[in-house]
This record gives structure tokens, sequence and C-alpha cells, in this order.
């Protein structure tokens, strides 16, 4: 201490978990893996130039499941495709995150009645740590849900640690559908749509 | 002249007697199919030699199930389609798979689905659904355990 005193260095005063969280948050590797139409849009939130990944440290997209940090769920699950996730999920390196993308992630999506082969929501499978609604979700979306998975990971609020769900487009407190009917009835018979 | 009119007329013996008039579908009969089939693939005028799609269609309502072929030539560029009927509980078929080999998978796709067995098939297990399911899932009456009925 009287050696930095003499130097006058600064010193900044943190835990380890809090470096390796904050390193972990900004280097996020997803893996390639996808099923059907919302791995489109997750190619093209990732791969293409237009909607750029790298700002948030996760454009480096993994091939092999034990270099990837992140699962990004993207497209319907079957029964038959439950195995091989599980199977990339478990070879995945701890600490490991799961971001599930679509409706049909969420909850089965179009597929929810009558159908004899898609999982009614992948947390039924594997934990989620990010749901991202939409069908599918615009890369805006991906990128939102991305930053929050970020700033879970730097409060250390993650599904394996603190066992909560965070949904990302929750409606506010003290608004219901019926409020949401009235205003699109409002809105569509004012012809202030585009 | 028309293909349709053509095979009316030449292989009257293997075909239905009701036709209809608007479809561009031929109705024929379950019995001598295979010698149907092989004179499509083999007449100089037609010479039907891919086969583009085979599925079925379940009729719960009239208690039957039908059984399509659709056939297309490179050669002469044209196309047709073939049906069959066949009762709804214990449907079985001649298997085409020795004039167009496609079909070995086509009616492999088939029975998974509805359930349909054909005769003198070299393998015929489910393609797309586990070995131990049980039922065929795109009949109309199907249900398990796993739907949720709305």
């Amino acid at each position: 201490m009287e050696n930095i005193k003499q130097k006058k260095m600064s010193v900044i005063l943190t835990n380890l978990d809090k470096i390796f969280n904050w390193a972990r948050s900004n280097s996020l590797w997803p893996l390639t893996f996808g099923t059907s139409c919302c791995a489109i849009e997750m190619m093209m939130a990732t791969g293409s130039a237009h909607y750029d990944i790298a700002r948030f440290g996760a454009e480096v997209v993994r091939v092999s499941p034990r270099q990837a940090d992140v699962l990004i769920v993207a497209g319907t699950i079957v029964k038959r495709m439950v195995k091989p996730l599980k199977m990339l999920f478990d070879q995945m390196m701890e600490p490991k995150y799961v971001i599930a993308t679509g409706a049909c992630t969420i909850s089965g999506g179009p597929f929810i009645y009558n159908s004899y082969t898609t999982i009614r929501g992948v947390d039924k499978v594997i934990p989620v740590d990010v749901y991202v609604p939409g069908c599918p979700p615009r890369p805006e979306a991906l990128f939102w849900g991305i930053l929050v998975l970020q700033k879970m990971i730097k409060q250390n609020l993650l599904f394996s640690t603190k066992k909560i769900k965070p949904v990302l487009a929750a409606l506010p407190e003290g608004i219901n559908i019926k409020d949401i009917h009235k205003e699109m009835i409002h809105i569509l018979n004012s012809k202030r749509y585009v | 002249m028309n293909i349709k009119e053509y095979i009316i007329k030449e292989y009257a013996p293997y075909l239905e007697s009701t036709q209809e008039d608007k479809l561009n579908k031929i109705n024929i009969k379950k019995t001598n199919m295979v010698t149907f089939m092989q004179h499509m693939n083999t007449d100089k005028a037609l010479v039907f030699d891919i086969l583009l799609d085979h599925t079925a269609i379940d009729h719960v309502d009239n208690n039957n199930m039908e059984v399509i072929y659709y056939l297309y030539s490179t050669k002469y560029n044209h196309n047709l389609m073939l049906s069959i009927m066949l009762p709804r509980t214990n449907p079985k078929v001649h298997t085409v798979s020795n004039i167009w080999a496609i079909s070995e998978w086509l009616e492999r796709e088939v029975y998974d689905f509805f359930g349909i067995l054909y005769i003198n098939h070299k393998d015929l297990r489910r393609i797309f659904l586990e070995d131990d399911w049980i039922g065929f899932p795109l009949r109309k009456d199907y249900k398990d355990y796993f739907m949720l009925e709305k």
C-alpha cells in the first residue's frame, strides 16, 4: 500500500466473480444451432454486416459446442430434436447460457394445439435464461435479449444460480390484454395505421 | 389427343367405371395396378419415367383411403395423377418400387403417417417417427396423450 501511495497509482477494488462475469458477458460466443425460420433471422443477426452483432462481443459463432457459451434456441423443437439438443447442451462448458427465441421455443407457438410432435416450450427440456418473443423476432429483439443476458450475467442473476425466469416483453403493471385490444380498435377506427 | 382420353380409351379394363370430368385425375382399380403402372412406364406414347410424388388422403366420412400417384414424363413434358381407393380398415396395396425406385421411400413415408401396408415392399419400416411409435398421426381420428385438444 505504501508503495502504491508513493507511485500515485490508482486501485480498483473488486472481487474475482465480478471480473469473471464482466469478461464472460462481453464475449458471448453463440453456438450454430437453428431448426426453422427463427434460425434464418438469427443468421441475419449474427452473420450479416447490417446487424452487427460484434458490437456486443458475440460475433464468434462456434461450430463446436465445447467452445460456445450461449445456446440460441431458434426454431421449433420437435420430439426427435430433443435428444440432439440435450446432447449439445450437455457438451457445452460451464458457465452456459440459453436464449429461447420465437413463439415456438417459448410455448409451442402455432403448434400448441393438435400437434403430435412439437414440444410446448423448450424450458421443459433445458433451463432457459432469456425469452425473446416474436414470430420470428427481429434482430433488434435478439440484440435486446443478448443485452439482457449480459446484464444478468454481470448481476449474477441467472436461472442456474437464482432460479428466476425473466420474460423480455412482459406487460407493464396495471395493463392487461383488454386495454391493448381497446387501443388497437381505436387506432384501426381512426385510420392512423400504416 | 389428350393423355387422359388416350388412357381411358387404351386401358379401359384397368380403370374404375366412374371418372371425374373436371379433375385431371384417373381412378384405377386396385387389382392389376402393378401391370397398369408398368404400362404407364413403358408405353411409347406416355413414357412416365418419374414418380414425382406419392401420398394418401384419409376420407373419414366415406370410411376409405385414397392413394395418389403423381407421374411425370421428361420426354413429353406431361404429367398425370392416378388414384386408388382402399378400405380404411387394413388398407393394402402393391408396391411400385420395382418400376420407380424412389417409391420405396415415399411408400415408407405414407406407411409412417397413414398406415397403408405395401405388399412385396423390401423394407417397410417407419422413416420419420420413432420405431416404437403407436398409431399413424396423419389419420383424421388419431389421438395420443401428447396432443392438446382445442
